[in-house]
């Protein structure tokens, strides 16, 4: 089975194009079946979306510098703040690194000319724009106001907001995961080049392995449990409602069936992207590649039996909070096995500090804050004190945000070269990047405080004894708003006057570094074939500096 | 308003919980000072072009140092397990005996009743040393009494009952507030607890205007709306005895039993259909839009007092909610 591959097309000047090159029109690119061109699509669409989030949550963070507001209605509030939710998470972070370094990226990386199914690969970025519609919509008809979590019965009986919009945006950009999912996972069985053995694979193909199952088992309950909050809206149908035999803890539960592996659908491609990044700026290869390999696949598993503990207070039996501690303590293990491992790498390595690794750093670094946090969170009764309050806010917010969102930055700044063919201004680039850490830790350091302290979340008015701890994570926000702004300067810059990169400017050893930057259509020019390890660089951390190739012989072991 | 409304560790349970919350926090500050201090060092002996050795690393010692730490992990989180589930273990049993306050949770306001009828809308007397449950419900939507001095929060169920119970230590006023949102108002449905000492608790029952305890208010309620009628010993119609149900086990008629709890009791008045003992004949009327969360409240308090005849039976049957 491992050794089916597509044929790639002959012509060699045709194949020796770009894919930039293929059509200049806009319909060429609205149409076009190739997965470099269709994470493009997607790099550009969850931009957008990003900056909507994000000046929703720059209006909150305004407002509450004041306890008692400043400009905004508690309504108004409410609805910035679910808007923020609903668009973050579902219309940028679950999307964001597997729908465009994935869709980019994968293919190449295990030496396939494209995805297993292009077509539904185009479709799946049409049913984004779908959802997204949909959600522009609920923005601009006075938006929703349940926040991200959609609980019943505020959400089907009580909310005066456009739910059912809100929750059809959603439902269908759910169907866009699944067949990005479905769409990997073939790729990955299927279209892997001769000698791309599944340990022979990047950490990075790995992660979108086991991020694909994960999407493609969980959505479809997301999908279910916003039908019914909308049959219950709609139609009356009563299915959370206890007066007539309904349960309002029951959509609790399928929606948290989703959202906690959700929350490992944003974080697991992260550190597939830090793994790649790590061993390039290293220049060694991953420590414990194959713990690396077992700790996703388990962490994927294992998140699926967890989702309990976000209900430790909603009134579930105390037994089931026993076992959903346990669990959630177990499925920390991995996590923090990958912390060391990545922190192994740098041991007996020839550590650079360009922008990608600065952060990839910031990335271990908040995420072994927002990994610790989660073992307090996994503690009942130090969840029972701290749920719902500003602590859990930061601690998730340091997975997603602090996490997911440098691992995102990381890998485009990594793979930028690949994809057009240009390189950034390296400078700036490291100057955004410790803008960015440092503006993250003064954003929400002080909320891990007053969450502890007693300051609950989704808050418009608050206590006055709060207010100094608010002032200071709204002027990190602001810190954080340039560090977001400022890459979409530079790389803006360097798409139009940027030096040429070369092929393989970080010499890197990924097989989809072994081709012209940027790519042609079918990716390479001959057949790709591989016979060594991944990350292969030299024993001591050298690769070599010249030759087209860029790729060092394997040395024996380089453990 | 003043920090320490919040922060006072005001029952011995809140202290613990600190203890654990300060465990683990000095224990994720040793990591994080690992993770950071190695990279640190590592940065600085393995930086590009540094002249610092670099030998090889043969597979077998990586393999042991990945074993090494990954039990090292587990063996911690299993103890951190033990810890925090050792603590809600001792905090979960509800106590037998204990001063039992209703509240009614509603889009923005809280309501309490205690046992001798008093009433109050968002402020909590209770009694210091002295076990308090919380008997919840909600009119509407999830609702979540926090109260941040007792490190407690529960969530609060429309058509449901949840509890919450604690035996605070120190006297004062705190601040307690709603932790699930619920529309529109949600930050500002908030109130404040005083914890009295049990002579000015008693004291302060007393100045109370309400007359009558909750029990009397229900029994009135019981023969108002027409209860009594059928659920009398020796009325002509055929419907169950309420003497001493309160804690025990019955039978319904669709085969499956329940405990008579405050659910089932609620389930009773607003669900007849669904709760009918076996062996009655269906003509329980609904009284949905009879009754209000209050009066429900009454009428539970009552038929809970109805116990004379049968002996007490356990008093809590449903172990719902957090300690």
């Amino acid at each position: 089975m491992t050794d089916v591959t597509l044929p790639f097309v002959p012509p060699l000047e045709a194949a020796g194009e770009s894919y930039l090159d293929e059509g200049h029109t806009i319909l060429s690119w609205l149409t076009s079946t190739d997965h470099k061109r269709i994470a493009i699509l997607y790099a550009l669409s969850i931009t957008v979306f990003f900056f909507i989030g994000g000046v929703a949550i720059g209006l909150v963070r305004l407002e509450l510098i004041s306890p008692t507001g400043l400009f905004l209605t508690s309504d108004e509030y409410n609805r910035l703040f679910t808007i923020h939710g609903i668009i973050m998470v579902w219309f940028f972070l679950v999307p964001s690194i597997p729908a465009t370094m994935g869709n980019f990226i994968l293919p190449m990386m295990i030496g396939a000319p494209d995805v297993a199914f292009p077509r539904l690969n185009l479709m799946s970025w049409y049913l984004y724009v779908g959802g997204a519609a949909f959600t522009v919509y609920v923005l601009f008809s006075g938006g929703v106001d349940t926040g991200w979590t959609f609980y019943p019965p505020f959400s089907s009986d009580y909310s005066h907001s456009n739910v059912i919009a809100a929750a059809a945006g959603v439902f269908i950009v759910g169907f866009s995961s699944i067949a990005t999912g479905v769409n990997f996972l073939a790729t990955i069985h299927m279209l892997r080049c001769p000698g791309m053995t599944w340990f022979r694979l990047p950490l990075f193909a790995w992660a979108m392995y086991v991020v694909s199952m994960v999407m493609v088992l969980a959505t479809p309950v997301l999908a279910m449990s916003l039908l019914l909050i909308s049959a219950q809206r709609y139609f009356g149908l009563p299915i959370f409602d206890p007066n007539a035999g309904g349960d309002p803890l029951l959509f609790q539960h399928l929606f948290w069936f989703y959202s906690h592996p959700a929350v490992y659908i944003m974080i697991l491609p992260a550190m597939g992207v830090v793994s790649e990044v790590f061993a390039c700026f290293a220049r060694r290869r991953v420590f414990g590649y194959t713990f690396m390999v077992y700790a996703m696949i388990m962490i994927g598993v294992v998140g699926f039996m967890v989702w309990g503990h976000h209900m430790f207070v909603a009134g579930q039996s105390p037994l089931a909070n026993l076992v959903f501690s346990f669990l959630s303590f177990i499925v920390a293990v991995p996590s923090a096995i990958k912390v060391f491992n990545w922190t192994g790498t740098l041991f007996r390595a020839h550590i650079g500090f360009e922008a990608p690794m600065i952060y990839a750093l910031g990335f271990l670094g908040l995420f072994t804050i927002g990994g610790l946090t989660g073992l307090f969170l996994a503690s009942v009764p130090i969840d029972i004190a701290t749920t719902d309050s500003y602590f859990v806010v930061a601690h998730f917010h340091t997975i997603m945000v602090g996490g997911s969102v440098s691992a995102f930055m990381a890998g485009i700044h990594y793979w930028w070269p690949k994809v057009t063919g240009k390189l950034y201004n390296e400078f700036w680039a490291q100057f955004a990047a410790i803008t960015m850490f440092l503006g993250f830790n003064v954003t929400f350091l002080p909320q891990f405080v007053m969450g502890w302290l007693g300051m609950p979340r989704r808050y418009h008015y608050y206590p006055d004894v709060f207010q100094i701890w608010h002032v200071l994570s709204s002027g990190g926000a602001v810190i954080l708003a340039v560090a977001y702004l400022m890459p979409l300067v530079y790389l803006t810059w360097s798409l139009l006057y940027g030096e040429q990169a070369g092929d393989n400017p970080w010499h890197a050893t990924g097989l989809e570094w072994q081709t012209p930057s940027p790519p042609p259509k079918t990716n390479f020019l001959r057949p790709p074939r591989i016979d060594t390890n991944p990350y292969e660089y030299h024993d001591f951390g050298r690769a070599e500096e010249t030759g087209d190739e860029g790729r060092a012989e394997p040395q024996g072991e380089a453990s | 308003m003043n920090i320490s409304q919040f922060t006072t560790e005001a029952s011995d349970y809140a202290v613990k919980v600190d203890h654990l919350f300060y465990l683990e926090s000095v224990i994720s500050g040793l990591v994080v000072l690992l993770v950071s201090g190695l990279i640190v060092v590592f940065f600085a002996l393995y930086y590009r072009g540094s002249p610092t050795p670099r030998g090889l690393l043969p597979e077998r010692k990586s393999r042991e140092i990945e074993i090494g730490w990954t039990a090292v992990t587990l063996f911690s989180f299993l103890f951190l397990f033990w810890w925090a589930a050792s603590d809600q273990l001792t905090a979960l049993a509800p106590p037998k005996h204990a001063l039992e306050i209703q509240v009614v949770a509603k889009q923005w306001m809280w309501r309490f009743q205690h046992p001798s009828g008093a009433r109050e809308i968002d402020e909590l007397h209770v009694p210091a040393h002295t076990n308090v449950r919380l008997a919840m419900t909600s009119q509407d939507v999830i609702h979540d009494l926090y109260l941040p001095a007792l490190r407690l929060k529960q969530d609060i169920l429309p058509d449901r009952y949840t509890y919450e119970w604690f035996n605070a230590t120190k006297t004062g006023i705190f601040h307690f507030t709603c932790a699930e949102f619920c529309g529109t108002d949600h930050s500002i449905m908030a109130g404040s607890l005083v914890i009295m000492t049990p002579e000015d608790y008693a004291r302060w029952t007393a100045a109370q205007p309400e007359g009558d305890d909750l029990a009397h208010q229900g029994k009135a309620l019981f023969h108002s709306l027409g209860c009594s009628g059928c659920h009398t010993p020796g009325a002509s119609v055929h419907a169950p005895d309420l003497r001493g149900v309160y804690g025990h086990v019955v039978h319904l008629s669709d085969g499956s039993t329940r405990v008579a709890d405050e659910a089932y009791l609620r389930d009773c008045m607003l669900l007849p259909d669904s709760t009918r003992v076996a062996g009655f004949p269906p003509i329980m009327p609904n009284f949905t839009r009879a009754v209000n969360e209050g009066q429900i409240v009454e009428l539970i308090a009552y038929i809970k007092s109805l116990t004379t005849d049968r002996q007490t039976g356990a008093q809590d049957q449903s172990p719902r909610g957090s300690p």
